[in-house]
């Protein structure tokens, strides 16, 4: 497949590389560049080694880990409710994502189903997550590639949702929401009419983004065939997400597993993208942020009434045992692994976070591209740091 | 590599989106605030800072113990009440001298707020209390139980909730 | 100058302060133009936000602000950098603009040299900006900055071609390189007999203005065209190792740059200092001819800003592309048509 990641090769690199100070070599064989970690370009501290040869990459290599909070080893010694505020910080654009399959880890042990009108707001939420965390990526996309408009028309729409957000659960990006056993709180009066008109709100932004970015022939001819992951290559790098979607994959957690949301009540469709290049990418993920817009609308409209927590003791131990749980985060597949010893701290935790997986594929994708090209498909894979890290 | 079309539809509604915004942005407004001379009031569950209700707290140690970052310090010490009845026994109680919450530590989970069983400790979105000195960041018992004065009513429920709303003792 | 009579006789040198003088408030002004209206403001109201509003009413003072900012930073030069060409690029780079102005006509007699090849000094002059960032790129030491003088220089090279090609239809058509004649014979045309307008070159040179403009849009290395200074990727390129004062240089020679030229384009083909419905050698249009370039300088800069924040950016092979293989070709052919017609109708 690639002879790039022979050892010897990867040591001269790194060795250039590390000392990459300002030093002006003109080899002719090739430039070793630094891209990060602090760079406009990489969402956060991921540091791409990269090869050149004039201006295409002969080998590339991504160095992850300056963003490494220790998580799962936090989690040994955190009590249920303090792992689930950690939790809140790996992806932090979507962060009330990122609690949910925790919470339904931990349920699953506790075999505890947290009631219908907990499991239908807690399918609005995520899907609200989701639409925060995407709406950056499109915006975010156009500045990676030069256009500086976008980026601000999608922080300025995703204020709206983070509001909404910030209605219920008193948060605007650590929401701290979810329970074992339901929700914190029930939602206060006024909301759903409200984020019926927020809704709206994103429904105008994604026919903007669709003009002024996706629609742009700039844009097409810099993210067409650019960076083009077949299917298979993607599923043996571990892709997850809309970045397999894009290579013609029909696969989406919240379709094919039942995991306790709301997801197969409501209509929705799984959008795919034959080519599997930069452009497909951004196109399907346009394309899930109008269905996630839908899905809200129907979580919202079908709620039903009913208690928000079901009967759990007020100092929660969860008994001995393992449990598994992954959902479709809007980065990709995150899951979480909790072992338990019957304590009131998990004994491990561990996580699967969709970004890792996503940047792991960089050395085979990178080579022989151009370094515009470099941008351009480190942004439509849309990893965020902490989620690598964590 | 792909040669640039020369396709204008999509270059020239681009265009036409960006000159909307603009003109938008000159008839009605723009979606910014000049913070500080506009102020924006956050949602009454905003987590801004959190108020002690002092009559409440029996100093029983929960929070502290909860809060996962340890920046809530609790000082007490016990002492005889008179009984309640003449003849009765002398009632032990706890009395409060010390209960700190140092905001420099604090990540605002509200885990503190949540896990108090006597209904002690309350959010308010009161948000402008940054200071110049980190030590001042440290508010102590008087100054949340001033944050008292901020903490909104509970709002009331979408139907279809079963939970009741609280009070905020006042 | 020469030609203007004073009620008062002015000694050489005093001619000279004032020419210069003058001449330093014909860059800046239309620099700090175009800065507060376009990239603090307009920039702003496209993304639905305010831009700045402390610094003086309406942040209209806030250019002020960032200049002082600039003037109390430290001046950091990099330990391996070639210190003199570090120094002087920025120079280089404005005496370009500086050189622009000087063919520019603000109305009949506003001009600070009225030679017969106006256009050709002004092409000529107008690459010297290339030299000065190439030494820019090199002198920094750095990778980044490599790379991105290095994409400049194959850009602005070729996109002069269609710049000067796309002149040469507007040459033929008032028949002389005199750009107070061009001017002239804008203001004089008719246009199928009729006088009213004059004859503003952009009606039948339209194909030429486009062409004029996206050459504009490269030469200045805006998007989309701003693969040099590509900040996402080779953040700011080129003026990565400048600082303080010296990157502000850069930056005022930039806008200082896109109003010269869009002056430039005012004058080939919107008509100058000329307002229709006057005499074109009427001496009001000493006093009002400059506020008449300006605000066609404003008109012309509003397009090029416009483009500059709607689009993203091409690729360095796209870009060339672009230039070599559309822009030249269609420019080539408006010289034709425009030759062919000027001899026929």
């Amino acid at each position: 497949m690639s002879q790039v990641t022979s050892p010897q090769q990867l040591a001269y690199i790194a060795g250039q590389a590390a000392d990459a100070r300002v030093n002006i070599e003109l080899e002719t064989e090739g430039m070793t560049l630094n891209i990060g970690p602090q760079h406009p370009a990489t969402h956060g501290t991921l540091r791409v080694i990269v090869r050149l040869d004039g201006e295409r990459v002969v080998a590339a290599e991504p160095v992850m880990g300056y963003m490494h909070r220790g998580y799962e080893k936090l989690a040994e010694v955190r009590t249920y409710p303090q792992v689930t505020t950690l939790v809140n910080r790996i992806d932090w654009l979507g962060s009330f994502a990122n609690e949910v399959p925790f919470i339904l880890a931990a349920e699953r042990l506790m075999e505890v189903e947290a009631p219908p009108r907990a499991k239908w707001i807690r399918t609005a939420l995520f899907e609200l997550s989701r639409i925060a965390n995407v709406v950056l990526f499109l915006g975010d996309m156009g500045v990676q590639l030069g256009a500086i408009t976008p980026v601000f028309l999608a922080f300025r729409d995703r204020e709206f949702v983070l509001n909404q957000i910030e209605s219920v659960t008193g948060g605007r990006f650590h929401p701290n929401f979810d329970r074992i056993g339901g929700l914190k709180d029930d939602l206060p009066k006024g909301w759903i009419e409200e984020t019926k008109g927020v809704l709206d709100r994103i429904r105008s932004f994604c026919d903007e983004m669709e003009t002024l970015v996706a629609g742009n022939e700039i844009f097409q001819s810099r993210t067409r065939g650019i960076g083009v992951i077949p299917a298979d290559i993607g599923l043996s790098y571990g892709l997850s997400g809309a970045n397999i979607r894009a290579s013609g994959v029909d696969w989406d957690l919240r379709r094919d597993s039942d995991v306790g949301l709301a997801h197969g009540e409501l209509d929705w469709k799984v959008w795919t993208h034959p080519d599997g290049d930069s452009f497909s990418r951004y196109w399907v993920r346009l394309q899930e942020v109008r269905e996630a817009c839908r899905m809200v609308e129907q979580c919202l409209d079908g709620i039903p009434a009913g208690p928000i927590m079901a009967k759990v003791p007020r100092i929660i131990k969860v008994p001995a045992g393992e449990a598994y749980v992954e959902t479709e985060n809007p980065l990709g597949v995150m899951g979480y692994y909790v072992v338990s010893k019957g304590d009131l701290v998990p004994y491990r935790v561990k996580i699967r976070s969709a970004s890792f997986n996503n940047v792991s594929i960089t050395p085979w994708l990178l080579k022989g591209v151009y370094v515009p090209d470099v941008i351009s498909i480190l942004a439509s894979l849309y990893f965020i740091l902490g989620d690598i890290d964590r | 590599m792909s040669r640039p079309t020369l396709k204008l539809p999509g270059l020239l509604k681009g265009l036409g989106v960006t000159i909307r915004t603009l003109f938008r942005t000159i008839t009605r407004g723009a979606h910014t605030v000049q913070y500080p001379r506009v102020k924006e009031s956050p949602t009454p569950r905003a987590r801004g800072v959190i108020a002690l209700h002092e009559e409440n707290c029996t100093s029983c140690m929960l929070c502290a113990r909860e809060c996962p970052d340890w920046c809530i310090y609790i000082e007490g010490h016990k002492y005889l009440a008179p009984p309640r009845r003449p003849g009765g026994k002398p009632r032990q109680k706890n009395a409060l001298d010390r209960f700190d919450i140092d905001y420099a530590l604090c990540m605002f989970c509200g885990i503190c707020v949540e896990v108090c069983p006597f209904e002690a400790l309350f959010w308010t979105p009161e948000f402008e209390y940054s200071e110049p000195r980190i030590a001042d960041l440290l508010h102590d018992k008087s100054l949340l139980g001033k944050w008292m004065e901020t903490v909104p009513e509970f709002e009331d429920y979408e139907p279809g909730a079963e939970v009741k709303k609280a009070k905020v003792p006042r | 100058m020469n030609t203007l009579t004073f009620a008062i006789e002015l000694a050489y040198w005093q001619q000279t302060t004032i020419r210069a003088i003058v001449g330093l408030v014909a860059v800046l002004i239309p620099a700090g133009t175009l800065v507060y209206l376009f990239l603090f403001k307009m920039m702003s109201f496209m993304q639905s936000r305010l831009g700045p509003m402390e610094a003086g009413p309406y942040g209209s003072l806030q250019l002020l602000a960032e200049v002082g900012k600039f003037l109390q930073k430290e001046d950091v030069i990099p330990r391996q950098a070639d210190r003199v060409v570090f120094k002087a690029a920025p120079f280089v780079v404005l005496i370009s603009t500086f050189l622009l102005v000087l063919v520019i006509p603000a109305g009949p007699d506003a001009i600070f040299i009225d030679i017969d090849t106006g256009i050709f000094l002004a092409l000529a002059v107008s690459s010297i900006s290339v030299i000065g960032i190439l030494m820019a790129g090199w002198a920094s030491s750095s990778k980044y900055s490599l790379l991105g003088g290095l994409r400049a220089a194959g850009q602005l090279i070729a996109y002069e071609l269609p710049l000067v090609l796309a002149v040469m239809g507007v040459v033929i058509q008032a028949g002389t390189l005199n750009v107070q004649g061009i001017v002239m014979a804008q203001a004089e045309g008719e246009i199928f007999g009729y006088g009213g307008i004059g004859n503003p070159f952009i009606f039948t040179q339209f194909l030429g203005f486009l062409i004029f403009l996206v050459a504009v849009q490269a030469e200045l290395t805006q998007p989309p065209f701003d693969m040099p200074v590509a900040e996402s990727e080779i953040v700011t390129g080129y003026l990565t190792e400048y600082t303080g004062m010296r990157f502000l240089l850069f930056f005022i020679g930039e806008f200082a740059t896109a109003g010269i030229f869009s002056a430039l384009a005012a004058t080939l083909f919107l008509g100058g200092w000329y307002l229709p419905g006057f005499d074109p050698s009427d001496n009001l249009f000493n006093v009002i001819g400059p506020l008449v370039l300006m605000g066609k300088v404003i008109l012309v800069a509003f397009l090029i800003f416009w483009f500059r924040f709607t689009y993203p950016r091409f690729r360095e092979d796209q870009l060339q592309t672009l230039a070599w293989k559309v822009l030249i070709p269609l420019s080539l052919i408006n010289i034709v048509i425009t030759g062919v017609l000027k001899v026929l109708v």
